[in-house]
This record gives structure tokens, C-alpha cells and sequence, in this order.
């Protein structure tokens, strides 16, 4: 029977990188000095099933490779072989071979033979070559004792087996059958050891045979029919050349058997299911979740239209309420658990440490908080870059640190939690902190601040997020901080997030990233320009606010602007942008949504503030093309569209229209 | 038909399992773990087990030794899937009550040629 296993592959790819990271993970708490047995069987455990995987699928360079890993394994585990650093290192390394091994192999790609030969020489040279080939030998057929090739009639086969034979659900006469189909057989009972009726334990076999099997056969071919019960029985292969008499045939039911077939099979059990997840392609559920959008639409349609009918009402709210339902699980579909990024990060620490010559250690907590999937693919970038500033910068050298009387060891803290439908992400250390006087001198060198302006601690740090602040290497030497900060607040902010740092000197600095649970739905305001309706995020305003003619003001080359409390602020006439008709065009009839973006906060001028609500966010890009100001649509509970106001891109754009008018006035 | 519960943590080892014995015309029940495979076979009685040994939760020598404590499975064929081919791991599973062995890496042939040994 021809069977396809190319078909398993793909599973058995995504379980190997599984267990790669499990044994990664269970590696580095070993070289925290944690040597516990079931860490280093659960290492055991990954490698055993990548090894027995491999060769199954024809991975036989994966599987050579494992072979050996497991030896030392198994070797650690029983106690034989001690952890040492060296050896956890070596087979970290070894992990990340079989990553490049296993992924070379999926995707058909170039592959560094050269460093992979090395690392399987160093395997090789820690397990002690001798044993290496002993092992490997080992591999073969294990009951191959016999090279008997003498060409013979047939055979007598004298068979005992101990009384427990069939306790083992092994069966004298399915052995038989075998026999049976490699010759002419013929059977004779040899009922010596049968006890007494009130002795006789049915589930015990008392008889012995001598079988005749005539014909040209392989003294393996009848080995191997034993090979499980050999040290089950007494068993004697005597070649034979003559053919001598044959007494009985062979029985159809078993001799002596009680158990087997004999067990009724009881209702219940659905059969065929298996674990409790199963993979599906994300477009599938992308696609499910576009449509409970348009269902959460077309719901909110109806609902509007059942007031005069009490009946229709009732049905209404409870379709309104599955849908909300329907629409909350749907979206969990999409999210994982956080610990697919922090996963990655012990390692980071482990090697970046080695490498920089500090003591570190890493704490995560809030693993199992859940993200949408895209939110975390698209926050790991900034976050590692987060990690290696606070290992790079943050954490002294173990010298430093005792010289100010801390903990040799340095701990950098990487927390998720939940809050308030956020979910906030924190990278703590306990590091040197950052300098704000370095901070303020560096901003006015580099004409971020002008020198008169007295700055509050956390207008000062967060200085760093400003994108001219870190381009120059001295920045990161002299502070600590500050190397491409503006990237990673551009990646945190395009996600619909934020990102804050506060640090005190010589104890330490934290950064927290708060992040949307998902991208497919967002909190917004909606807002009334003339006939139109915008949605702005909530998480990006600062307040509403309704402005008296003294707080106006016009500063030639900044545009309109108006003062909220010390700070002029610009004014955006979301009604001059989009070109519709407003109900207001003084600025003291409407009302200004004060909304903050890049650091920058303006206000934007609209004429009344309506509704807010959860807003299923439509792509603008993919169904018609980028709108500047604009990040997405969505459609209302009345059926008409709205548009998603892009806060950054409005501060941007204000931002340009100043530097214009200032070239205009100029 | 002949109903056959399969044992390993690994997917693509239970899924390949699975399909070689499903396309033999065999009734397969899969189960990940020891655990889920002792609850399984308490639901249903099965005429062959085919288990992995090395398993979280409960590995494959304590399945062995619990299915053998039940009445209805005191003399149902158990084989185990092994890598080690030493002697002791077979020897193991063997003092433990299973029957015979197949030793991975195997191929869809091998798998149902043993498996034909002790199945009617």
C-alpha cells in the first residue's frame, strides 16, 4: 500500500519548531542553575520526537543530527553526564542548527553545512566518538544474533511459552498463523504442564507445541515471528531434512484463551477526535471575521427599524446580543497569547549577556495574556529593540553595580497585563536610569527645546521618543537611551498604541507600551462635519472643549492656533480638509476635539459630538487607496460610512501646513 | 472492522499513523497523551493499542500497566513505538505488559505488516 507522507510534513515541521522552542526554553532554565529532572525531560522529550519524526519522514540529515543530541540527553537525565555551561551552550547551538536544518528543509533553502558539520563534531567530541558509533550501529536491527544461511527442508520449532504469555496479548496461535504463511505447518500440543481442573488459572497458558514447518526458510524469517516473546519462552529451532510425520493442524481458536474478543464493546466514545486545538489558516478565519462585521452592521441596521413592533423589538435584542457575542469569540480566534514574543527573549538575554560580560537576569510575568496575532507580529521588532537598550545601556557592569551596593546580577522585568481593554506591556530594569539633565542639554543642542523653556521629568524624557534626538551615536554613550526610540514609538503608534518611559537615576528605567487588544475594531467618537460623520479614537483624545474668542489666536507662520491652559495648541477645520459643508465656520459656535499624536496635540474643529461606539474598521487602503489624514472606514449603525480619522497623519499634516505658510510668509 | 487506538504526543506521527491504518479499512481513535488514551480506552473497547513511549502527562509504560489493570484489556495486543532500539526500552514496555514493539523511523508498510500480526 503506497501512502503519500509528504502529506504529514507540514505538521510535522510546525511541531518540530515547537519542540525547538520548548527545548530552548527548558535549556536556558537549566543554565539558570535549575537542573531539574523534569526541565531536562521535557528537553529529552522534544528532541526524541523531532529524531522520531525525521526519520520517518525521510529528514535523515535532522534525524543523524537529533540522534546524538538525545544521547546526551538521556545521559543527563539518568544522572550519568553532569550540566555543565559548555555542554547547555553547545546544545543551544546545536537547537539552532536543527532550526536551520528543519527550515532549509520546508522551504527547499541554502543551508551552512560547514557550521552544522562543526557543532555535530563538537556533539560528537563531548558524547566521546567510540559510544557515538556504538550507538549509531545500534540503530539496526537489534535481533540479528543469527547468520545461519544453511539452505534446509524445513524446520522443527519447539515452543514453551511461560505461563503469562497471554497476559502480554500475545496469542500462540496468531504466531502460528504466521508460521503458516511461511511454509507447509503442522502442530503437536504438549499438554504436560496442564494442573488440575481446580488449579487451572484460565487467564494462564499451560501448553507447549512442537511445530513442524517445512519448506526453504530463513532461520531469521522464524526468529523474527518470536522476536517479541523470546525471553517469554523456551524456544528451540532445530533444522530438519527429512520430512517426518505431522500429527494435527493447526487450530482455528486460540488454545487456552480467555481474553481478547471476548469483552463486549461498550456505547460512548465518539472515536477519531484527537487534541483539543486544531490549525487553521488565518485567512479562513480573517474571512469569518470580515463577515460577522458586515452581520454586526447589517445588525445594528435592523435595530433602528423594530420600534413600532414589540415582538420584532425582543428579537432584535436578542440578535443583537449574539452578534456582540458571536463577534467577541470570533475575535479571540485571532489572538495568541503574548508568550510568542517573550518566548524569544530569555535566549536574547542569555546570549547578549554572555556577550556584554554582565550578569542578567529576565522576569516575565503575564505570558498568557492574549493579542490580536497581527498587534503581536508587528510588536516584537520594538520590543526587542527595547530589551537590547536596557541590556546594552540600562544594566551596569557587574562591577559598577556592586560599587553602588546593588545585586551583582541586574533584572530586567517584562510584564503584560491587562488594562482597561488595553493590553499594557512594561520593560523594566534596574539599570543605571537615564540622566534628564544629559537629556535636556541634548535637546537643546540639537534645537528639539528651546533654552529658556522650563520642562517638566516626564516632558524631558520623553524627550528620547523625538525623532531628531537619537541619530547621533554620543546620544546612547552619554544617556543610555535613545537609539532609534523614535522607530520604535513610530511601530507602537501605528498600531494604535502608546508608548511612555520613566526613569529615576541609579535605580532604574521602565517603558510601557500600551497596545489595542485588536486591529479590527476600535473605541471611536463619532463627530459631526456638516452632513458628515467622523469617527475619531478615543485613545487618542485629550478632551473636548468649547473656545471663547480671547482664547484665539493667529501667529503668523504657525496658522490658527489657541491657547489651552499655557499651551497653544493649532486648529485643524476637519470641514476646509475634507471640503463639506459645515454648519459652523466660526471657531466659537463649534467645539474643538483636543487629540494627541507624535507627541503633538491639536485641536480638530468640528460641529457637534455625537455617539460613541465600537467601530469595525475598514480598510480604505485595500479597497480604494490611501488617504492622507484618513486610516481606515467603517460603516454605521444607519448604513451610511464614516470615515476613520488618522491622528498622526493629522499632526503631520498640520505640521506641513505650518512649515508652508511659513514659506508663503516668508 | 477492526478498531484501533493510536498513541503519540506527536501530530504528524498520530496523523500518519492514522491514515496508513484508516486506508488498511482499520477504525482509528486517536489520543495525544497517556491520559487521554487510558480515558478513551475506558469508553470503548479497542482490539489493538498502538502507544508512543515517551509522552508527557503519562508516558507509555504507566498506559500500559493501567490498561492491563482493566478486565477488558488483560489480553488486548498493545504494541509500543520506539526509537530506542536497545533492549531496554523494549524490555520495559514488555514488563509492563505490552506485546510487541515497532521500532520508528517505519514506514507505512512496516506499520501495517506488524500491525496484521495481531490483528484478525
Amino acid at each position: 500500500m503506497a501512502i503519500d507522507i509528504t502529506q504529514f510534513l507540514q505538521t510535522f515541521y510546525e511541531e518540530s519548531f515547537e519542540g525547538l522552542e520548548i527545548m530552548e526554553t527548558g535549556l536556558l532554565s537549566l543554565d539558570s542553575g535549575n537542573a531539574e529532572s523534569e526541565v531536562i525531560n521535557d528537553i529529552f522529550r522534544a528532541a526524541h520526537s523531532i529524531k522520531g519524526g525525521s526519520g520517518t519522514f525521510g529528514l535523515n540529515a535532522v534525524a543523524n543530527f537529533t540522534h546524538i543530541l538525545e544521547s546526551l540527553l538521556d545521559e543527563m537525565r539518568d544522572g550519568r553526564r553532569q550540566v555543565t555551561k559548555e555542554g547547555v551552550n553547545l546544545l543551544l547551538e546545536s537547537v539552532d542548527c536543527l532550526r536551520e536544518m528543519l527550515t532549509a528543509s520546508k522551504e527547499g533553502a541554502e543551508l551552512d553545512t560547514q557550521r552544522i558539520g562543526d557543532v555535530h563534531g563538537r556533539l560528537e567530541a563531548m558524547w566521546g566518538k567510540s559510544e557515538a558509533a556504538a550507538v549509531v550501529a545500534d540503530n539496526g536491527n537489534a535481533s540479528n544474533a543469527s547468520t545461519e544461511q544453511d539452505a534446509v527442508d524445513g524446520w522443527t520449532i519447539k515452543f514453551s511459552p511461560f505461563s503469562y504469555i497471554l497476559k502480554t496479548g500475545n496469542e500462540p496461535a496468531r504466531m502460528f498463523k504466521e508460521l503458516r504463511g511461511l511454509g507447509k505447518l503442522s502442530v503437536s500440543v504438549i499438554t504436560d504442564k496442564v494442573p488440575d481442573f481446580s488449579e487451572l488459572d484460565p487467564d494462564e497458558c499451560f501448553l507447549g507445541w512442537t511445530l513442524m514447518l517445512e519448506g526453504e526458510i530463513e532461520r531469521s524469517a522464524i526468529e523474527e515471528v518470536f522476536s517479541w516473546i523470546e525471553e517469554d519462552c523456551d524456544l528451540e529451532i532445530t533444522p530438519v531434512v527429512s520430512n517426518s510425520q505431522s500429527i494435527e493442524q493447526v487450530p482455528d481458536n486460540a488454545p487456552a484463551s480467555s481474553a481478547g474478543a471476548a469483552a463486549t464493546p461498550r456505547a460512548g466514545a465518539s472515536g477519531g477526535s484527537e487534541s483539543a486545538s486544531i490549525r487553521v489558516g488565518i485567512d479562513k478565519v480573517d474571512s469569518v471575521i470580515n463577515l460577522v462585521g458586515e452581520l454586526v452592521i447589517t445588525q445594528s441596521m435592523l435595530s433602528t427599524t423594530g420600534e413600532a413592533y414589540p415582538l420584532l423589538k425582543a428579537g432584535l435584542a436578542q440578535l443583537e446580543r449574539n452578534t456582540r457575542e458571536l463577534q467577541e469569540q470570533v475575535m479571540r480566534m485571532r489572538m495568541l497569547p503574548v508568550s510568542f514574543v517573550f518566548n524569544r527573549f530569555p535566549r536574547l538575554v542569555h546570549d547578549i549577556s554572555q556577550k556584554l560580560d554582565k550578569k542578567i537576569e529576565l522576569k516575565m510575568s503575564g505570558e498568557q495574556t492574549e493579542l490580536d496575532k497581527t498587534v503581536i507580529e508587528k510588536v516584537t521588532d520594538p520590543l526587542v529593540h527595547l530589551i537590547r537598550n536596557s541590556l546594552d545601556h540600562g544594566i551596569e557592569m557587574p562591577a559598577d553595580r556592586v560599587a553602588a551596593g546593588k545585586p551583582e546580577t541586574g533584572t530586567v522585568w517584562l510584564n503584560a497585563y491587562h488594562k482597561g481593554g488595553n493590553i499594557i506591556i512594561e520593560v523594566k530594569d534596574d539599570g543605571k536610569g537615564i540622566d534628564k539633565a544629559v537629556i535636556l542639554e541634548k535637546a537643546i543642542e540639537r534645537g528639539l527645546v528651546d533654552p529658556g523653556v522650563t520642562l517638566d521629568d516626564d516632558q524631558i524624557l520623553n524627550m528620547v521618543f523625538q525623532p531628531g534626538f537619537s541619530t547621533a551615536k554620543e546620544v546612547s554613550d552619554l544617556s543610555g537611551r535613545g537609539v532609534g526610540m523614535d522607530v520604535v514609538r513610530r511601530n507602537i503608534v501605528s498600531l494604535g498604541g502608546h508608548v511612555e518611559i520613566s526613569s529615576v537615576k541609579g535605580e532604574g528605567s521602565t517603558i510601557t507600551v500600551r497596545l489595542p487588544l485588536t486591529l479590527a475594531i476600535l473605541d471611536g467618537q463619532t463627530v459631526e462635519v456638516g452632513e458628515e460623520n467622523y469617527i475619531v479614537p478615543i485613545v487618542s483624545i485629550v478632551e473636548s472643549t468649547q473656545i471663547k474668542s480671547e482664547m484665539l489666536n493667529y501667529v503668523a507662520g504657525k496658522g490658527e492656533t489657541f491657547m489651552l491652559r499655557d499651551e497653544y495648541l493649532p486648529v485643524i477645520r476637519l470641514y476646509e480638509l475634507f471640503n463639506s459643508k459645515p454648519k459652523h465656520t466660526d471657531l466659537t459656535k463649534g467645539l474643538l476635539v483636543v487629540v494627541e499624536g507624535e507627541g503633538k496635540k491639536i485641536g480638530l474643529f468640528v460641529d457637534d459630538l455625537l455617539g460613541q461606539q465600537q467601530v469595525v474598521i475598514k480598510s480604505l487602503e485595500t479597497n480604494y487607496k490611501k488617504v492622507d489624514g484618513i486610516s481606515g472606514a467603517t460603516i454605521l449603525g444607519n448604513g451610511s460610512v464614516a470615515l476613520i480619522l488618522d491622528v498622526p497623519g493629522l499632526v503631520r499634516l498640520s505640521q506641513q501646513n505650518s512649515k508652508n505658510r511659513l514659506k508663503l510668509s516668508a | 472492522m477492526p478498531s484501533i487506538l493510536a498513541v503519540d504526543d506527536s501530530a504528524s506521527m498520530r496523523q500518519m499513523i492514522a491514515h496508513t491504518l484508516k486506508g488498511a479499512g482499520h477504525d482509528v481513535t486517536e489520543a495525544c497523551d497517556g491520559e487521554d488514551a487510558l480515558g478513551k480506552a475506558k469508553s470503548k473497547q479497542f482490539d489493538l493499542v498502538v502507544t508512543d513511549i515517551n509522552m508527557p502527562k503519562m508516558d507509555g509504560i504507566t498506559l500500559i500497566k493501567e490498561l492491563r489493570a482493566l478486565a477488558n484489556y488483560k489480553g488486548t495486543p498493545i504494541l509500543t513505538l520506539t526509537t530506542e532500539a536497545s533492549a531496554d526500552k523494549k524490555q520495559e514496555g514488555k514488563a509492563a505488559g505490552a506485546t510487541g514493539w515497532i521500532i520508528k523511523p517505519f514506514d507505512p508498510d512496516t506499520l501495517l505488516s506488524t500491525i496484521g500480526k495481531v490483528i484478525r
